[in-house]
């Protein structure tokens, strides 16, 4: 025990000035990376479904016109991976708020706003993996891998699931001590966002109501983005609605987000 | 770190603090009006039943709850003006697990090392000097999960201590600890205190704990400090009992108006028998019994109970600890 004493000459008068927003932020998104780091197989979890759609969906689809069925079906997987992942973790923090560790990281100095945004950033991290691993699987059959329009298209999801994130770590923060509620909302919502994007079929043959609702939901956009950057074609104006739509989803979630946590 | 040096003033200080929650549309008083100091270095329990309103004077002192109203200071500043300056000053062990139960422990300690300023190698050198001290060497690099309930809390104890905090709160440390464990943590926690200096603050209804605890016992009830002294002093106050037997009510009724006599004290007669509570009535018994025996009032045989903080409470509400916890409050729920 005398190291109790020994170090508390040197901790009460040594070391750096308050930390900032950013060293906060960092602090916290790689202690949320430490169990992939330790587990990287751990990063299959969300792919589940997204895999399972793959190996016998994808099959089922017709040839189109434009080239095989994969090039068209693999930047949906993706975007849907990612918003499988990145609506999940929101269960993260519902698990740490359960045990205490959230808890103690309130009375941490770390600032609210960090909790919130390191968490979230966090989630750029398995987004890459599961790309990888998709693309891995995907090369060696009827699909073409056009590396620097994957790389923008990455970037471009990224923002998606820094937003995804944040909101569904605000929807835990609401759902605190009512868990089912959480994963009510999250399986609710999730679905309709994923079809109504046009992931797993077209919406080009869809009723006009239909097609509307497709029309106001952001993924619609990043998906058709993502579509153009696998082909390594550059369409500007799609690109940009991409962006645009990823941005959106980013600053509404972060907004929601640290709102949520500043009142945590 | 600037708020790192040790000053002089108090380390706690609250006026009129005060904590309503809502429940089900009424407004419950978890905490009432309280005013407490408390000094740098002491060593302070809060001793109450379930839903007393200790915990939810913790997470005000904390920065986890704001005050209804009042004012609280910790360690020189304001909880609702300056929470940032607060959780830096402070450690906090809660009732839960504060390290992740998907991460390891070491990887824990280092990460709340830098959430308090601590460079990459101080915070990795005090990791491993904590894990030393608490004896955790052969689990901080499994996942938390995996450990045992007491080590688990010792990790919790770590977490709270990586920056050596001025103040230090611990939030029923003990509670779902077997006897051996529970133990243990009492003597962990008299050592640190001892070697560090830090003030330490924690909750507690276990009555045996804050006895052999703390040198200053807080008693709450119903959200309203009902007693603030040494765990001595307390039931010094109070009084021994000496219970002396005759061998007929008369004598017992003349005994009983000799003992009257006695400093402080209060007699009750029950048949034979004669119940004399006084302050430090254990000293007095002898010269009392030899006293009675000289006027031929025998004792025919002798009982003295020291008072326990369960008698302490007791005399103070009118019910005894163990009742009371067995009772659930709606500010157990809501806190």
């Amino acid at each position: 025990m005398t190291t109790l004493t020994a170090t508390a000459s040197t901790t009460q008068v040594a070391d750096v000035p308050p930390s900032g927003f950013l060293a906060d932020t960092w602090n916290v998104m790689t202690r949320e990376l430490k169990p992939l780091w330790r587990e990287p197989a751990s990063v299959l979890f969300a792919m589940v479904q997204p895999l399972v759609f793959l190996g016998l969906f994808a099959p089922l689809l017709p040839s189109t016109p434009g080239g095989s069925a994969l090039q068209w079906f693999v930047p949906g997987i993706v975007a849907m991976t990612c918003l499988m992942g990145a609506s999940f973790t929101g269960a993260n923090l519902s698990d740490e708020m359960i045990s205490g560790s959230h808890e103690r990281m309130l009375v941490s100095p770390l600032s609210r706003s960090s909790l919130l945004v390191g968490r979230a950033c966090k989630e750029i991290v398995p987004l890459m993996m599961q790309t990888a691993i998709i693309l891995v699987v995907v090369t060696p059959f009827s699909f073409d891998l056009h590396l620097g329009g994957v790389l923008v298209g990455v970037a471009m999801l990224a923002l998606f699931s820094i937003g995804v994130g944040s909101l569904s770590f605000a929807l835990a923060l609401v759902a605190e001590g009512q868990e089912w509620l959480f994963w009510t909302v999250q399986q609710t919502l999730i679905f309709p966002v994923l079809l109504l994007a046009g992931i797993l079929l077209p919406l080009d043959g869809a009723p006009g109501w239909l097609r509307f609702l497709s029309d106001l939901n952001p993924l619609t956009y990043v998906v058709d983005a993502q579509r153009e950057l696998f082909s390594g074609m550059w369409n500007l104006d799609v690109i940009a609605a991409g962006f645009a739509g990823g941005a959106l989803v980013a600053a509404f979630g972060v907004w929601v987000g640290v709102r949520g946590m500043r009142r945590a | 770190m600037t708020t790192h040096h040790i000053d002089q003033g108090p380390a706690i200080v609250t006026r009129g603090l005060t904590r309503h929650f809502t429940v089900r549309k009424e407004i419950v008083e978890a905490v009432r009006s309280l005013d407490l100091t408390i000094d740098q270095g002491e060593l302070v329990a809060f001793l109450g039943p379930n839903g007393a309103g200790k915990s939810t004077t913790l997470r005000m002192l904390t920065t986890l709850l704001t005050p209804t109203s009042g004012t609280a200071t910790v360690a020189g500043h304001d909880v609702a003006a300056d929470p940032r300056a607060v959780r830096r000053a402070i450690g906090y062990v809660g009732q839960g697990n504060g390290a992740g139960h998907q991460q390891r422990g070491r990887d824990e300690l280092i990460s709340q090392g830098r959430a308090h300023g601590l460079s990459r190698q101080h915070a990795r050198d005090r990791a491993a000097e904590l894990i030393a001290d608490l004896d955790l060497e052969a689990v901080a690099d499994r996942k938390v999960t995996s450990l045992s309930g007491g080590q688990r809390r010792r990790l919790d104890i770590a977490m709270g201590l990586v920056h050596l905090p001025r103040v230090l709160f611990l939030d029923e440390p003990s509670t779902g600890l077997d006897p051996q464990n529970r133990a243990n943590l009492q003597e962990l926690v008299r050592r640190l205190h001892q070697q560090t200096g830090s003030t330490i603050v924690l909750t507690t209804h276990y009555l045996e704990e804050a006895d052999a605890l703390a040198e200053r016992v807080v008693v709450i009830d119903h959200g309203r400090m009902i007693a603030d002294d040494s765990a001595t002093r307390l039931k010094d106050r109070l009084g021994d009992r000496v219970q002396l037997r005759f061998d007929s009510e008369q004598r017992a009724t003349h005994a009983a108006e000799r003992a009257a006599g006695l400093p402080g004290a209060s007699v009750h007669r029950a048949g034979t028998s004669v119940e004399v509570r006084a302050p430090g009535a254990h000293e007095q018994a002898p010269a009392l019994i030899a006293d009675l025996q000289t006027s031929g009032l025998t004792v025919t045989g002798v009982e003295i109970t020291r008072p326990t903080l369960d008698d302490v409470f007791l005399d103070l509400t009118g019910r005894s600890l163990r009742e009371a916890n067995q009772q659930t409050t709606p500010e157990g729920a809501a806190a």
